[in-house]
């Protein structure tokens, strides 16, 4: 809790010097698109928050991403031998069908990257740390064969998905009144973007998951003393793989939410460093790399800090080059902070 | 006594949630041997913290040689000559003997790397000869006994030119041939002008070597007692502040119950032979061993940790197949483990959920947790237990030993055992909440539980078993009824000797 308030306390710093920065800082354009992309690296912080919770690593979130994006943008162009199996086999064209399917074979893909990860750090036991470094390579390769390393744009095909999933903040009519509100504060073209209200259900999901279900508790327990969970019953094996599926799958969902808005996959390029953005949210946020230690909410507040930081040094004029360095120094700063926050608590360690 | 050297008064120290010391007041003479006695979370080793500049008080006054002193770190109590050894020791065991009683203190500049070592080895000598440890100082620590270890512990607070070493618990792992190794170095010091302040849980060893005891009990000074009245039954009375009258209360049933747990010619990886035996209901069955007999192997292949590679497991004259944990507690077959920090318990969590873990299953709806439910198991737990803490959200790593341990206990209690399997049920736990899980053992007993305790305590043994089943090298070495129970033919089977 006191750690919480740490976060928190400095997520206000951060976006109160935001504020002070410069009108288009404080503009509601600069406020649409820094919630846009709160929701969407919500989406792999709050995958790899999760894992790391049931203490567990994945350093491959990057590489799904990207094979995820490159598969999806195929499989809507028809391409590859995923996309032509099914255009073959239905003989439909129709945008809606595709779609579906897309998204689907995209999160089965995730599912099936996490089990492989998980099976091997369960079953194998191999160093979740090293399965996980070997996936950054492996699934970056596949993305790049696949693709024959060609950037797979989207043109203007399929309207329809991306309104759903990405420009149509409508979102089946839920946020009519919310936007009706936000236009009669005189605020033009702005309006709720779709990835936060996507993040927004999937943090109620993961709020439920985490902090209500059994599952939890069962998470909880395998991250702070995986052999006491062990002994206690826990069939400790089948949670630490359901928490990379888990995982995998939201980096998968990434995947999607991303060539939407991009409207092209960069088998490459798309989701370089990724992995670190999702840690770096999770562990700002409050997550011990330990295990057993974190929040949701905890996530949430991390993944703010992290998008807030780069706007603020380029809002207060900082060069775009020191992005890195900044936020790097506030992670930095982050684990000093609760280092010194825990030792004054505790008065060192109890006897 | 000597004159009094060493001086603490009036030493308070709290951390959150528990003041572990209130007002304590400690004297230590030249030369003198001072065991300073008591339970679990007495406040003993916090204390010594203290003494050694680990800790620093938040009231009273430490004076040496009749000047205050105040240690900012343990490296200004080493200067003023205390050194604590701790009972987790602390040698880098990959360099050598000589390297680890100078580490940190090597010469600045003593001629290339080679010479540099040959001084330091040669400056160990002398040094292990006090100590009586006849080993070259190049001997890599890895290799040492722990035992040998200890010695070099010392041999590192004697360079320090130490006059004062705190002991925590320095016998725990020793062996017999060890401690008594020990105690001859402990006399030497002695003689030397050496002072010693000794923790110790072994009563018996207390009786040896102090020339004074120093009881505390929750946290303040409960008596002393000079040489002539050292008796473990004085200490013991001190310790708790009361008589224990029955320290070990067995009401035995005139016969014994049907058959609950068959054990068929189960082995599993690992030397020795199958084992075969049977629990009945209402018994309490002692199961003794040398460290290292299989005991805690056999329990972890009954309960489905370790994979079984032969035999069978009968529960209630029907075959029982137990792959995982889940399926020997699905019967209600529980083992509280041997090591509760690292295998009984959450530590980072709170009471309630660590006594609810087992028990989830039955306490959600839905997949959610009913924490109304989870709430009131925990605090009937707490209750049929006595379990002293400040509440049911309070961290489990921050209760003393006994509590922590009867968290283990309730956490099975609260989901209708049938048979419980305790692996050193009472190490590390203090005396009163000793007598209390005897007592809680009985009771489950007189339920109609079957209990197979494994111990290397005999006295426990002794005291509480209907039966003792004896292991050695992996087999069962023999079976003693209740008539033929007795220490001597313990130890007998214990160590290979034939069944009498």
């Amino acid at each position: 809790m006191k750690k919480f308030i740490g976060i928190f306390v400095f997520l206000l710093l951060v976006y109160g010097f935001l504020l002070f920065a410069n009108p288009g800082a404080r503009s509601a354009e600069n406020h649409f698109n820094l919630a846009r992309r709160i929701g969407l690296f919500g989406v792999i912080s709050l995958g790899a928050g999760m894992l790391i919770i049931s203490g567990g690593i994945d350093l491959s979130v990057g590489s799904v991403v990207g094979l995820s994006a490159t598969l999806f943008a195929m499989i809507l162009r028809g391409e590859s031998w995923v996309g032509r199996m099914f255009v073959e086999l239905t003989g439909t064209r129709n945008e809606t069908v595709l779609g579906s399917y897309a998204i689907i074979t995209v999160l089965i893909t995730g599912m099936l990257i996490g089990s492989i990860n998980g099976l091997l750090v369960t079953k194998v036991r191999v160093q979740a740390f090293i399965v996980t470094l070997c996936g950054l390579f492996v699934y970056r390769g596949i993305a790049r064969w696949l693709a024959n390393d060609t950037v797979k744009g989207l043109g203007v095909t399929h309207p329809g998905l991306k309104h759903a999933l990405y420009s149509d903040s409508e979102m089946w009519g839920l946020l009519r009144p919310i936007n009706r509100a936000l236009a009669s504060l005189h605020l033009p073209q702005v309006s709720v973007p779709v990835s936060l209200v996507i993040f927004l259900f999937l943090v109620a999901a993961a709020i439920v998951f985490l902090h209500f279900s059994v599952y939890g508790r069962y998470f909880y327990a395998i991250g702070s003393n995986e052999r006491a969970a062990h002994y206690s019953g826990v069939a400790t094996d089948r949670y630490k793989l359901l928490a990379y599926i888990m995982c995998s799958t939201l980096a998968a969902f990434f995947g999607i939410l991303y060539v939407m808005q991009q409207n092209s996959a960069q088998p490459s390029d798309t989701g370089n460093f990724y992995e670190l953005y999702a840690i770096a949210g999770a562990v700002l946020g409050g997550c011990s790399l330990r295990g057993g230690e974190g929040s949701v909410f905890g996530i949430c507040v991390g993944t703010t800090i992290l998008i807030l930081l780069p706007n603020l040094t380029n809002m207060w004029g900082i060069s775009s080059t020191l992005e890195y360095t900044v936020i790097g120094a506030a992670l930095l700063l982050g684990a000093i902070l609760d280092e010194v926050l825990r030792r004054f608590g505790t008065g060192r360690s109890a006897r | 006594m000597a004159l009094s050297f060493l001086q603490a008064q009036g030493i308070s120290k709290a951390f959150p949630g528990v003041q572990a010391l209130q007002d304590v007041n400690l004297n230590l003479g030249r030369g003198e041997v001072l065991a300073v006695v008591g339970e679990n979370g007495a406040g003993k080793s916090t204390l010594m913290k203290i003494l050694g500049g680990v800790y620093r008080a938040d009231a009273g006054t430490i004076t040496l040689d009749d000047r205050p002193v105040h240690f900012a770190s343990v490296d200004q109590a080493q200067k003023a000559g205390i050194v604590l050894i701790h009972q987790e020791l602390n040698l880098a065991e990959n360099l050598d003997i000589a390297a680890n009683i100078f580490l940190g203190r090597e010469p600045v500049w003593g001629g290339p790397l080679q010479l540099l070592r040959r001084r330091i080895s040669n400056d160990a000598v002398p040094i292990l000869e006090r100590i009586g440890l006849d080993l070259s100082p190049r001997t890599l620590v890895a290799n040492l006994s722990i035992g040998q270890q200890q010695m070099v512990e010392i041999a590192r607070a004697l360079s320090l030119q130490s006059r004062i070493l705190i002991m925590d618990e320095p016998t725990s792992s020793l062996t017999q041939r060890e401690t008594e190794r020990l105690f001859e170095v402990i006399r030497d010091l002695k003689r030397g002008g050496i002072s010693v302040l000794y923790i110790s849980h072994r009563l018996k060893e207390v009786e040896i070597i102090a020339d004074r005891v120093s009881v505390l009990r929750d946290g303040r000074n409960a008596g002393e007692l000079p040489r002539s009245e050292i008796r473990h039954e004085a200490m013991v009375r001190l310790m708790v502040g009361r008589e224990l009258k029955q320290f070990f209360q067995r009401t035995r049933a005139d016969k014994p119950g049907s058959n609950i747990l068959e054990v068929r010619g189960l082995r599993w990886a690992g030397p020795g032979e199958p084992v075969s035996f049977t629990l009945r209901a209402s018994e309490v069955v002692g199961m003794a061993g040398l460290i290292g007999a299989g005991r805690t192997e056999l329990a972890e292949t009954i309960f489905g940790i370790r994979p079984r590679t032969a035999g069978q497991i009968r529960f209630l004259d029907k075959p029982l197949r137990v792959r995982k944990p889940i399926d020997a507690i699905r019967a209600g077959i529980y083992l509280v483990p041997e090591d509760r920090r690292t295998q009984g318990l959450v530590l980072p969590e709170t009471v309630r959920d660590n006594i609810a873990l087992p028990s989830l299953e039955r306490l959600q709806f839905l997949r959610l947790v009913a924490r109304r439910r989870e709430r009131q198991l925990a605090e009937a737990e707490c209750r049929n237990l006595n379990i002293r803490t400040p509440g049911i959200r309070q961290t489990v790593g921050l209760l003393s030993g006994g509590n922590q341990q009867k968290v283990v206990l309730a956490k099975w209690l609260g989901r209708a055992p049938r048979v419980l399997i305790l692996d050193e049920p009472t190490r590390g736990v203090d005396v009163g909440a000793k007598t209390e899980i005897y007592a809680l053992m009985d009771r489950l007993a007189a339920q109609g539980l079957a209990i197979l305790m494994i111990s290397s305590d005999l006295e426990e043994i002794l005291g509480m078993s209907d039966r003792v089943l004896v292991m050695h090298e992996g087999r069962l070495a023999g079976e003693l009824s209740r008539a033929k129970l007795n220490e001597e033919a313990i130890m007998n089977l214990a160590t290979g000797g034939m069944d009498t």
